[in-house]
């Protein structure tokens, strides 16, 4: 029987903010390459992503954050899929995120972090070019 | 213990890491595939399979999510289903059910899946049979499954549901639409949610003039429930006629339904066998290409060249 894999990616939105725009824009660009993206909706709490992550067994988790609160969460989330055996997933994130937090973020396991302004083909190549061999 | 038997133990004790990578394995038509059905499959027939379908924007997913907590609060444990399409240009998807079911997503007695169509007409994916058969074996009371949007023919739930519950909501359509073929005919429960919108009771009676003319067939007359899924109004009631459609099952419709489910999926086992390892074979040989080529350039049509290919195959 022929194998038909497909990436998928789940989009989530950590953190209080309530701004989803550009997280429906990555979502509908990666859709239109051709994977199959899930979308949380807005204010999940860590655990409900990593929880999602596990269950969707996605191979590549964006999260999109605007509130400033990027480094508690995103350390939570990434030590819940450690926790999980899900070190595995390709992590990136987008929103406003100052220049001077990447560094730690990379640090923590997460593979890139998008600003204002990127262009949705460049997000593409990123998934497709970094996106594991899962299995 | 290999992979494939480690998984399969993972399933069986409700795993929930397990549980996703088989239902990937699976959606994937991975090769190891089969035999993880095989293995999961005595284990299976035991859930209860209720099937939501309805238009688009009926409020499918909202009412799921409140069905959920109720059966959570009864001590159920519950695994959904929840399809959306594929786009049929780029084969990508955005999957958007869960974003109604998030009060669940942590809770360990609820496992949610998103499937993509991957291009299956009917209302649900091609894998989404055996993705219920996992979620059966994980040891889970109930297993929902949402459909795409249905308009009026995605009606394979039937094939896979022992109850299905059809959503409609006030303002869709007249008592014309109220007796099409396909999606009207199969519901055992009706549902009209939104019902503090105006027209509700209109819609009510649009679905319940169109049940007086039906002949029962099977002794359960499909009754017309009020819900507002948004405020959980209604949904206990719906609950109720759920859990009254599964006792009436049990008294011989539930045997005869599931002897047709396992035949459907027995044809569907061959069908899918079958074309396989012919088209496998044909595309092996070198005439599958020329007469490609030929259709292409219009001196031949599909229906000629496949009855060609076919001829020549038999005579193998």
């Amino acid at each position: 029987m022929t194998a038909t894999r497909k990436i998928r990616v789940l989009i989530a939105k950590p953190g209080l903010d309530s701004h989803d725009r550009g997280a429906k824009i990555v979502a509908r660009a990666l859709r239109d390459a051709g994977m199959e993206v899930i979308y949380t909706g807005l204010r999940q709490t860590p655990e409900q992503i990593a929880e999602t992550t596990l269950q969707e067994d996605v191979d590549v988790l964006g999260l999109s954050i605007l509130s400033g609160a990027h480094t508690t969460l995103f350390q939570k989330i990434m030590k819940l899929l450690r926790e999980k055996g899900m070190e595995d997933v390709l992590v990136f994130a987008g929103g406003i995120i100052p220049q001077e937090d990447v560094p730690a973020l990379k640090k923590i396991g997460i593979k890139e972090v998008f600003g204002p302004g990127t262009p949705t083909s460049v997000l593409i190549e990123f998934v497709q070019g970094n996106v594991k061999e899962r299995r | 213990m290999g992979q494939i038997e480690q998984l399969v133990q993972g399933v069986l004790q409700g795993n929930r890491r397990s549980i996703a990578k088989t239902i990937t394995l699976i959606e994937n038509n991975e090769p190891e595939a089969q035999k993880i059905i095989s293995m999961l499959y005595p284990k299976t027939g035991r859930a209860h399979v209720i099937g939501v379908t309805g238009p688009t924007g009926s409020g499918k997913s909202t009412l799921i999510e409140k069905l959920i907590g109720e059966l959570r609060k009864r001590g159920k444990t519950v695994g959904v289903v929840a399809v959306d399409p594929s786009s049929p240009f780029t084969g990508g998807a955005f999957l958007g059910d869960r974003v109604r079911m998030q009060e669940h997503s942590t809770d360990v007695g609820v496992f949610i899946r998103s499937m993509a169509t991957r291009n299956a007409l009917g209302g649900l994916a091609k894998a989404t049979r055996d993705v219920i058969h996992v979620l059966d074996a994980s040891g889970k009371d109930v297993v929902i499954v949402e459909t795409v949007g249905a308009g009026q023919s995605e009606v394979e739930i039937v094939e896979v549901a022992q109850t299905v519950v059809v959503i409609l909501a006030p303002g869709l359509g007249d008592d014309i639409q109220a007796i099409k073929a396909g999606i009207m005919e199969i519901a055992d429960i009706f549902v009209v949610n939104k019902a503090d919108r105006e027209n509700a009771n209109k819609a009510i009676s649009d679905i319940q003039a169109m049940l007086e003319m039906n002949t029962e067939k099977t002794g359960w007359k499909p009754s017309v429930l009020k819900t507002t899924a948004l405020t959980g109004e209604g949904v206990t009631e719906l609950l109720a006629k759920i859990e009254e459609h599964k006792e009436h099952l049990k008294m011989g419709a539930l045997e005869a339904r599931r002897k047709e489910k396992v035949e459907t999926e027995l044809a569907e086992a061959i069908k899918q066998k079958v074309a396989e390892s012919i088209i496998e074979d044909l595309k092996r040989e070198g005439e599958w290409k020329k007469l490609a080529q030929k259709i292409l350039a219009r001196e031949t049509d599909p229906y000629s060249a496949a009855d060609m290919l076919l001829k020549k195959s038999k005579r193998n």
